[in-house]
């Protein structure tokens, strides 16, 4: 089975914030998933890696009319302008890189130098540095995942929309002689921890898959579009102050129309 | 006791004095050595940055260094190209401080990254389409072609030009030496550039972002314009600086002069190209990005409105009109005045385009990220000012670095 011979994919997220509850499920199964490091002390966020990051948005006013909207924000894999997204573009070292077959945005943390300029051309903050070395209590190492190789110090990681269960899935439908994923056989872990159903996860381009709808929703947004990241993660959300927070806005423009680019 | 080192007809310190003030700056260097091999040994989480600010005070330094080191290649481009013969006399010096500034820069690097070891990552699976690959390219050639430059002065030492092959060797390096003027100020025009462009290719950074030209966007040009505008105060400056500390004139003052006047009508055309810089980012990039020249300059104390002020007015304006006039050049105060003000211009046009672009927040409901480097940052960034320093005082007192000297300062036998 070659490359050549598999439709274009663009595998997206739509995370529905009427439905997010903030439980905050979702970082801890892609933690889990993806053998994230962590440490005694995690007080300081700036330190912190969490591939999935949940944010808590309010509307500003005082109370009673102060309304509260949880945003988790993995990695957005911006397609940017015909691949070149923010993070590919300025790695000196191609150690990060635009996958066209899956649009995803891809990281090797073992070529990684750990410059850290993918993080400054980042402007959802999605990319994280391994300050130290990952320590996992003991015994805990018997339960990292053998699909994910854990990252040293000094390299930098992000969300990778788990790309190693397509890895996965892939070989088994290359054995059942398949060459196309069903929509359920390659899901993202925060997709299938989130007990609210908030996330949904598929290819952009497949009408068969959910996200495919769920982006031509009313209700649907992107974060910072007005640069031009081209984002792959889509968000729901029936009001318009949480829409209106996704991206910057002079007082006299309107909440942005949606120009869908998948 | 090494007074056969000293070049004839000079007179220098005495030997003990000269040795307590390289004590003293070891001092500092070792300090410094610490806290690199600090760095290096148990890794990043030694400094306070953090995922905010991946980019902080150790970029800001190899920025700022590089602009100020300028003087190197643009005085040698001056000399060599457009054939300014009087700045021979300071073209040695120039040399020496671009030197100085270029090594520092490439072990700031060093210490910089999270896996030193993998370094040579850079050039092995190297991005063409990355700025920073320009730069690390740039960099090291043009510090290979600096170390060049060097060589010859190295060689004029009293004691080793009494070799024949190294008397002619510094010779023959000199009759061809506009050809690596002329490569070092093709390369540094690129590596300053691509500093520049590192900021301006941040699409998704609309503080540091620029459109441009072709794929070099506007502070590709803007930077290597600086470097070689602000880099020749700095040359004026420590010059004036080494007159101060010797006690002795060193350079001719229409050396100064002249250097002085190219630099003032640099900055002043620079300082016209930055103003039309900012106006179109205002008015027009940040603007279609729902963004305002305000929503960048926050009522912190830090990035106030005034930090644009202090770069373009009186880091910009106020030097490039004292330099431009005879009486401001002539002035030793003012001369002094506007070359300290030039040289903090630049470092802050560096700082913002390095900080504050990782300070201020581009998702609405993101705040303002603050840093404050640790002690070890400090201390790895004094660490090459202390190196520097330790270099300029043995250049000065074994090689001729200033050809007038002998003339300014005639010793009585």
């Amino acid at each position: 089975m070659t490359q050549e011979h598999r439709k274009e994919k663009k595998y997206g997220m739509v995370i529905d914030l009427d439905k997010c509850t903030g439980c905050g499920a979702c970082m801890v199964a892609c933690m889990a998933e993806n053998n994230v490091p962590f440490k005694k002390d995690e007080t300081d966020k700036l330190k912190s890696i969490t591939w999935i990051r949940v944010y808590k948005l309010t509307n500003g006013k005082p109370y009673p009319n102060e309304e509260i909207c949880y945003l988790p924000r993995p990695c957005m894999h911006c397609e940017g302008h015909n691949g070149h997204s923010p993070c590919v573009t300025v790695c000196p070292a191609i150690a990060t890189d635009y996958d066209r077959e899956t649009g995803i945005v891809s990281q090797i943390p073992t070529r990684c130098f750990g410059c850290r300029y993918c993080m400054g051309a980042c402007p959802y903050h999605a990319r994280y540095f391994n300050w130290w070395d990952p320590v996992w209590p003991e015994g805990m190492e018997k339960s990292l995942s053998p699909n994910v190789s854990v990252r040293m110090r000094g390299v930098v990681e992000k969300c990778t929309f788990c790309f190693h269960r397509y890895q996965l899935a892939s070989e088994k439908a290359a054995l059942d002689g398949r060459r196309e994923l069903k929509e359920e056989e390659y899901q993202t872990s925060c997709t299938q921890a989130c007990p609210a159903g908030a996330i949904t996860f598929g290819d952009l381009l497949n009408k068969e898959h959910a996200v495919y709808h769920l982006k031509k929703d009313h209700r649907a947004f992107r974060l910072l579009e007005r640069l031009g990241t081209n984002p792959k993660v889509y968000y729901l959300s029936s009001r318009e102050w949480v829409r209106r927070s996704g991206d910057n806005y002079h007082p006299d423009e309107k909440t942005g129309e949606i120009i869908s680019h998948h | 006791m090494d007074s056969a080192l000293i070049p004839e007809g000079v007179k220098r310190c005495p030997f003990p004095q000269f040795l307590t003030g390289l004590a003293v700056v070891g001092a500092v260097l070792a300090w410094g050595v610490f806290a690199m091999l600090l760095c290096w040994l148990k890794g990043l989480n030694q400094t306070n940055m953090n995922d905010s600010y991946g980019f902080a005070l150790w970029i800001w330094a190899d920025l700022a260094v590089i602009a100020l080191g300028g003087g190197a290649f643009f005085s040698g481009f001056l000399k060599y190209i457009v054939g300014k013969d009087e700045l021979k006399n300071i073209i040695n010096f120039a040399v020496l401080i671009g030197f100085i500034c270029y090594s520092s820069a490439l072990l700031i690097l060093a210490i910089d990254i999270g896996q030193p070891l993998r370094g040579w990552h850079i050039f092995w699976h190297a991005n063409v389409h990355s700025m920073l690959t320009e730069v690390a390219f740039c960099l090291s050639c043009y510090f290979g072609v600096l170390t060049i430059e060097y060589i010859p002065l190295i060689l004029e030492n009293r004691q080793i030009d009494k070799i024949p092959f190294f008397h002619n060797l510094s010779h023959n390096m000199h009759e061809v030496m506009a050809v690596f003027a002329a490569t070092g100020a093709f390369l540094s025009c690129f590596h300053q550039g691509s500093l520049g462009g590192v900021a301006g290719v941040l699409f998704g950074r609309p503080f540091a972002y620029r459109e441009g030209l072709l794929v070099w966007p506007w502070t590709f040009f803007l930077f290597t314009w600086s470097a070689a505008a602000y880099g020749p105060c700095f040359t004026i400056f420590l010059t004036k600086l080494l007159e101060k500390i010797t006690g002795k004139k060193l350079v001719k003052d229409n050396v100064i002069d002249l250097l002085a006047k190219i630099s003032g009508w640099m900055i002043c055309t620079y300082i016209i190209a930055k103003i039309i810089d900012t106006w179109y980012w205002a008015s027009v990039t940040v603007h279609t990005r729902g963004q305002t020249l305000m929503d960048f300059y926050d009522d912190n104390l830090l990035y106030g409105l005034w930090i644009l002020v202090a770069e373009i007015v009186v880091g910009g304006i106020f030097p490039a009109l004292i330099l431009l006039t005879k009486k401001g050049r002539s002035s030793e105060s003012l001369l002094w005045t506007a070359v300290i003000l030039a040289c903090l211009g630049v470092c802050i046009n560096r700082w913002v385009m390095v900080l504050q672009v990782m300070a201020v927040p581009v998702l609405p409901f993101e705040d303002w990220a603050l840093y404050y480097p640790s002690w070890q940052e400090v201390a790895t960034t004094i660490l090459p000012v202390a190196y520097g320093v330790i270099l300029v005082m043995i250049s000065y007192r074994y090689l001729p670095i200033f050809p007038q000297e002998r003339e300014l300062n005639p010793v009585e036998s």
